[in-house]
């Protein structure tokens, strides 16, 4: 089975680590990847900030990268859930591009669902000692309908505490471009979700976007809470080499 | 818009505000809380009453029936309201039509003049807020009272509703006791039931001496001319049998063809509003009193507002005209719970006010509120009418962008960063660029790890209040070689 990963703007430039994990294990459970080397960003700021021809640009961009592609596959529930949910509509009903992009969208998954649905995986044998909370990101709960696949994974890791928070489906306050647009609204939000994630003692913040890890770890790092944000793809991709602490 | 002064404070200073009010904060969060949690409560209710067949449908077949019903109602609106008006008129109702907010202010002041109206007693409308009727009538020499408890209560605190069916969402027992107090005139108790037994006085006394009663409606039956009030506190029922005159304001939305439709819609408001099956009181009202009818006013007037709806027709705005105000959307979202009604300023806040005011009042009043969003869908999971809200706003953000209401940094910002994405070959350049833009910034932590502290310029609007992340020295696309390599050896 050959899987091309779609990294995502902000993993690429910020946390390539992330990446990294998610290619090693798709690799473990005997996926070939390939990486389409034309691909920038699926459009979604300029969607959400209202710049369509600037988001038209870059999901042209994206439908030529990954036109070929059987599988397609990102560590991003928020960039999933666009592709999946906004790309066939970025284009006129009907034309070629809009064909295209519907296609596009039903060959592409966020990375635990494609790693529990469509592999079927849920234990990646991973150790990792610690207690962890999961953030549930908006997209990925609302727009892609993920939910139970990221908890189920990491129910399987050995020796970690997973535990629940008050109002999980809370948004934290990123929301991409509303994070610099209104930083004060954002960050009020991040600071009553980080009231509910620090409540239940975590060592581990768990998500499947890169975009709420960067909002509230930064946030964290302000205020000084020592809860450490990790993409799940990278807990995990720890938790088999047994590295976890 | 006959009220609200001529220099309002900018969208960022009324955020402001409602930032620094911890007490307004955590008003807002636990009734919001509650109402949020009453609603999932009675949807599970629901969907579990659907599956022994004991409900009208689940929330799905409810919805898309209600959506039906609407779409339906709107394509052929001016039929049913043709219809609704022959049958208003039919029971003795008189019917009129208000094409802007002037106009409904305007026929409600002559009303009130011919019948030399002193007092006015009003139930709960936020079409009587959308038109400012209060200050036209009292400008007109009239006392108006409020009869709805969270109404009462701003009306006392000269303030407008901060949400569209609690309110007084933002005001504390001690707030409220407090104004209570100065009505009374000595120092009144902070309990509950000592407040409401000090509003049911004053207002019952209101509601004896008043010579008109004005309400809004949840729904117009067009093929009755049945007006429809879903309340709690049983003051539209007061309103609307005690003074002699009843005058309803009516947004031409609120149509629905039969009374078989108004049970679905009945299915939903009060679930998805406060989490009940069914308020307290909803009454039906056709026509004003009859002969041998012991009580109900003499007349009966049904002002249909249009107001900027028809604005909506035939757009792809159009289904947020579906809206029946429950408040759902304002419950679940997290910036309405974060800043509250008076935050978005508008008479509508939330999720669907931030789409409908830009429509009904225009884009130079409004077009920063769609900004007032972090897309994280709440709203369209909750909305009974399945309306779409986050795409109006992203495309009102659009409407916003091409009047080029945006700020300058933001609109040059995305639009050179379109062109550099939107080509590989200057998207790679750009990760290199960003890499050494930044490095001037980048600080080391004790590990030894680097982080971005605090950034100049546009950057500190994240970096004000969160650490930024290094761009990485190696991005994946650099990585991917060896990656790669490592995959082909055995």
């Amino acid at each position: 089975m050959k899987v091309a990963l779609f990294i995502t703007c902000l993993a690429d430039h910020f946390y390539p680590a992330i990446g990294e994990a998610v290619v090693r294990l798709l690799r473990r459970h005997g996926v070939s990847v390939e990486f389409p080397p034309g691909q920038t960003c699926c459009g979604q700021p300029f969607w959400n900030m209202g710049h369509m021809d600037e988001a038209r640009e870059c999901a042209r961009q994206f439908i030529r990268t990954f036109s070929q592609s059987e599988w397609i596959v990102t560590p991003s529930g928020s960039c999933a859930g666009h592709v999946r949910y906004f790309l066939p509509q970025m284009f006129p009903a009907g034309s070629p591009l809009c064909r295209e992009a519907s296609a596009i969208a039903s060959r592409t998954f966020e990375f635990s669902q494609f790693m529990v649905n469509v592999l079927g995986v849920t234990d990646v044998g991973a150790r990792f000692k610690a207690r962890a909370v999961y953030h549930n990101s908006c997209h990925m709960q609302r727009e892609l309908g993920v939910v139970e696949e990221p908890v189920a994974m990491l129910r399987q890791v050995r020796d970690l505490e997973l535990v629940e928070a008050e109002r999980p489906d809370l948004c934290c306050g990123f929301g991409g471009g509303f994070s610099v647009k209104m930083p004060e609204v954002s960050t009020a939000m991040a600071d009553e979700k980080l009231r509910y994630l620090t409540a239940t003692g975590a060592d581990v913040l768990v998500s499947c976007d890169a975009g709420c890890l960067m909002h509230l770890g930064g946030r964290m790092e302000k205020l000084g809470i020592a809860m450490r944000p990790m993409h799940l793809a990278e807990l995990l991709w720890e938790g088999v080499q047994h590295r976890g602490c | 818009m006959a009220v609200e002064s001529r220099k309002r404070p900018s969208l960022q200073e009324r955020i402001q505000r409602a930032l620094d009010d911890e007490q307004l904060r955590g008003a807002l969060r636990y009734t919001t809380e509650k109402l949020y949690n009453g609603r999932k409560a009675a949807m599970a209710e629901l969907e579990a009453l659907a599956a022994q067949g004991l409900a009208l449908g689940s929330l799905e077949d409810l919805r898309s029936r209600a959506r039906a019903i609407k779409s339906h109602t709107l394509a052929h609106l001016d039929a049913y309201l043709q219809q609704a008006a022959a049958q208003i008129r039919a029971h003795g109702g008189t019917v009129h039509w208000a094409a802007t907010a002037a106009d409904a202010t305007r026929i409600v002041a002559e009303i009130c003049e011919r019948r030399n109206v002193r007092r006015v007693v009003k139930s709960k409308s936020m079409a009587t807020e959308e038109v400012g009727l209060n200050a036209a009538l009292e400008a007109r020499g009239m006392e108006v009272v409020e009869s709805d408890l969270g109404e009462y209560i701003i009306q006392l605190a000269h303030e407008t509703p901060a949400h569209i069916v609690i309110p007084a969402i933002h005001k504390t027992r001690a707030q409220i006791a407090a104004l209570f107090s100065q009505v009374a005139g000595e120092p009144l108790p902070t309990d509950t039931p000592s407040l409401t037994a000090f509003a049911r006085r004053v207002l019952r006394e209101k509601f004896l001496t008043a010579d008109v009663g004005i309400t809004g409606a949840n729904f117009v039956v067009a093929a009755s001319g049945t007006l429809v009030l879903v309340t709690n506190e049983g003051n539209g029922r007061l309103t609307t049998s005690v003074p002699p005159v009843q005058i309803a304001l009516v947004g031409i939305e609120k149509l629905i063809p039969t009374l078989e439709d108004l049970a679905v819609m009945l299915a939903l408001l009060p679930r998805s509003a406060t989490g009940q099956k069914l308020t307290v009181y909803v009454n039906l009202i056709t026509g004003p009193r009859r002969a041998g009818e012991p009580d109900g006013p003499e007349e009966l007037h049904v002002i249909f507002l249009d107001n900027g709806r028809t604005n909506l027709l035939g757009t792809p705005y159009q289904e947020a005209l579906f809206c029946i105000r429950c408040g759902a959307c304002l419950n679940a979202c997290p910036v309405y719970r974060t800043i509250g009604g008076h935050g978005y300023g508008s008479t509508y806040p939330g999720p669907i006010g931030a789409v409908i005011s830009p429509l009904l009042q225009g884009m130079n009043r409004w077009g920063d509120l769609p900004d007032a969003c972090s897309l994280c869908c709440a709203c369209r999971e909750v909305c009974p009418m399945g309306i779409h809200l986050p795409e109006h706003l992203i495309h009102l953000r659009a409407e916003a962008h091409r009047q080029r209401r945006d700020p300058a940094w933001l609109r040059l910002g995305l639009k050179l960063l379109g062109f550099a994405w939107s080509r590989p070959g200057v998207y790679r350049l750009g990760s290199r660029l960003a890499y050494w833009a930044t490095r001037p910034f980048v600080k080391r932590r004790e590990d030894r790890s680097e982080y971005i502290p605090s950034l100049p310029s546009v950057g500190a609007r994240w970096t004000q209040s969160r650490t930024f992340p290094v761009p990485a020295r190696r991005t994946f696309h650099e990585r991917w070689r060896e990656l790669q390599k490592e995959g082909d050896r055995p």
